[in-house]
């Protein structure tokens, strides 16, 4: 099992609402340091499956394991709680409406889980936030309120505040959508450098330029399955089935 | 006998003393009703079946019936029981967990409505739902109730001349005792009202005081 394990490893994949089954039967696997990107309309169960990475949304059939050890396993409901609290500690999540803290500062954003759960000290925590804002551009805001942010700001904070918790692995759950068209870049530039520095991702994205400049992997995902997965340079110029080519059509057209 | 004044001073100094009790009375049962309520909140919407359910009584009895009952109830009723509170405290203990049971209210929708986002963020995070409640979705909703909360203070404020029923001498007491030896009842029942106005104005401050500090972190 150890032996070459993948980094992510997603196998047999099910999840239902009801009698509405959303993911069926999906396998991924991801490399530490890859970067794959999730296309596919909306309905189609792409955030269903980032958020069963982590478990906001657990499956209902199949495995996730992270770096050798099984994110959803069968625990008693105490243990089970405690193991996942600390895989999710391990992954990064940002999402769509950035879903700040609206009472904290940029800094209290960053900082909060750190030192609740890590228990670092003041001055640690100080210049570790010190450090992710920097990243990404925002040591300016600093002490800023997320009512004072643009939308734009606002996500780069959220990602300073999962980066924060030094996780293996990032998703990001259309952390563009949201945002007017002029604030996009400065996001995708923020996780561009994520990239080169090599920070393993799963990235739901309706961006297509952007998931071919920094995926190294794009699945196309439809009715709960994976329809097609591939480089992205053979996904969207030459795609190997009719799903995934009225897909980018109609996506191309929609976004003239 | 026409309205005068002049008699007023010789006994401020009384009436200042229950003022000062009154104050001291409505912001400790106005703390109590505050983090009461919170907790109250937090038992009522997390709390397992067999503590919500005895609750739930608790709650009732404090909301469905009068407040004079309950604090006859704590101050008389429990010495029986071997509890003998000076009256101050039981005035300040029913006080408080009368409007404990009504902030608690207030408190639990607005736990309800923090958006969900909010929760799982925390939880991605690696907080428990304990913690995440504590630190991402409480703090949030008691921002959000401190207008309506404001308002229960202030009806805490002139329900807490109740407490003169069992003897504690705040302001109503205290304006009575001067004119069980003036008969002026006029002038000091005026003058207590001026001074309830006085502390009320002086609760609104505190309160938009916090208002504001809050408006930009919401
Ligand atoms: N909590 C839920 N309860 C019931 N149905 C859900 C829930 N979350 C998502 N769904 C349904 O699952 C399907 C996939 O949703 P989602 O994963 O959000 O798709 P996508 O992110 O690709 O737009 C949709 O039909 C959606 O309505
Ligand atoms: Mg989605």
């Amino acid at each position: 099992m150890t032996e070459q394990t993948d980094f992510v490893e997603i196998r047999h994949a099910q999840k239902s609402f009801g009698t509405l089954e959303v993911l069926k039967d999906i396998n991924l696997t991801v490399r530490r340091g890859q970067i794959v990107g999730i296309i596919g309309s909306s309905g189609s169960g792409k955030s269903t499956l980032l958020r069963a990475i982590n478990d906001l949304d657990p499956l209902t059939g199949g495995e996730i394991w992270l770096d050798g050890v099984q994110v959803n396993k069968k625990l008693p409901h105490r243990q089970y709680e405690k193991h996942i609290n600390a895989m999710r500690q391990q992954v990064g999540m940002v999402f769509q409406h950035f879903n700040l803290f609206p009472h904290m500062t940029a800094r209290e954003n960053v900082t909060m889980a750190p030192m609740l759960l890590k228990k670092i000290s003041r001055e640690e925590a100080d210049a570790l936030a010190r450090e992710q804002l920097d990243k990404v551009g925002m040591l300016n805001r600093i002490d800023y309120y997320p009512s004072q942010l643009s939308g734009g700001q606002k996500q780069r904070v959220a990602i300073a505040r999962a980066l924060a918790m030094k996780p293996k692995l990032m998703l990001f759950d259309e952390a563009t959508s949201a945002l007017d068209p002029e604030l996009v870049e400065e996001v995708n530039m923020v996780m561009k450098q994520l990239a080169e520095e090599h920070m393993t991702m799963i990235i739901v994205t309706h961006e297509m330029d952007f998931a071919a400049s920094v995926c190294d992997r794009v699945l196309f995902m439809d009715k709960g399955v994976v329809v097609e997965e591939g480089p992205p340079e053979v996904l969207f110029r030459n795609p190997a089935k009719e799903r995934t080519r009225e897909f980018l059509r109609k996506h191309l057209e929609g976004a003239k | 006998m026409g309205l005068d004044f002049s008699i007023v001073p010789k006994y401020m100094d009384i009436i200042l003393l229950g003022c000062a009790w009154t104050i001291g009375i409505t912001v400790a049962a106005a703390l109590l009703s505050f983090v009461g309520g919170i907790v109250f909140a937090v038992i009522a919407l997390f709390s397992p079946w067999i503590i919500r359910q005895p609750f739930r009584l608790l709650e009732w009895v404090f909301m469905g019936t009068p407040l004079l009952l309950q604090l006859f109830l704590i101050y008389f009723g429990l010495v029986q029981i071997g509890i003998d509170l000076p009256a101050f405290v039981a005035g300040i203990i029913g006080l408080g967990l009368h409007f404990a049971v009504y902030n608690s209210e207030l408190i639990q929708t607005a736990i309800l409505a923090v958006d969900k986002g909010q929760m799982e963020a925390a939880r991605t995070l690696g907080l428990s739902r304990g913690e995440a409640l504590r630190k991402v979705v409480i703090p949030q909703a008691v921002r959000d109730v401190i207008p309506p909360i404001g308002n229960n203070m202030i009806a805490l404020l002139k329900d807490s001349a109740l407490v003169s029923v069992i003897g504690v001498s705040e302001l109503t007491l205290s304006a009575q005792r001067v004119i069980g030896k003036t008969y002026r009842p006029f002038e000091f029942y005026i003058l207590a009202a001026a001074f309830y106005y006085v502390i009320n104005l002086g609760m609104e401050w505190v309160q938009r005081r916090i208002e504001r500090r809050i408006s930009i972190s919401r």
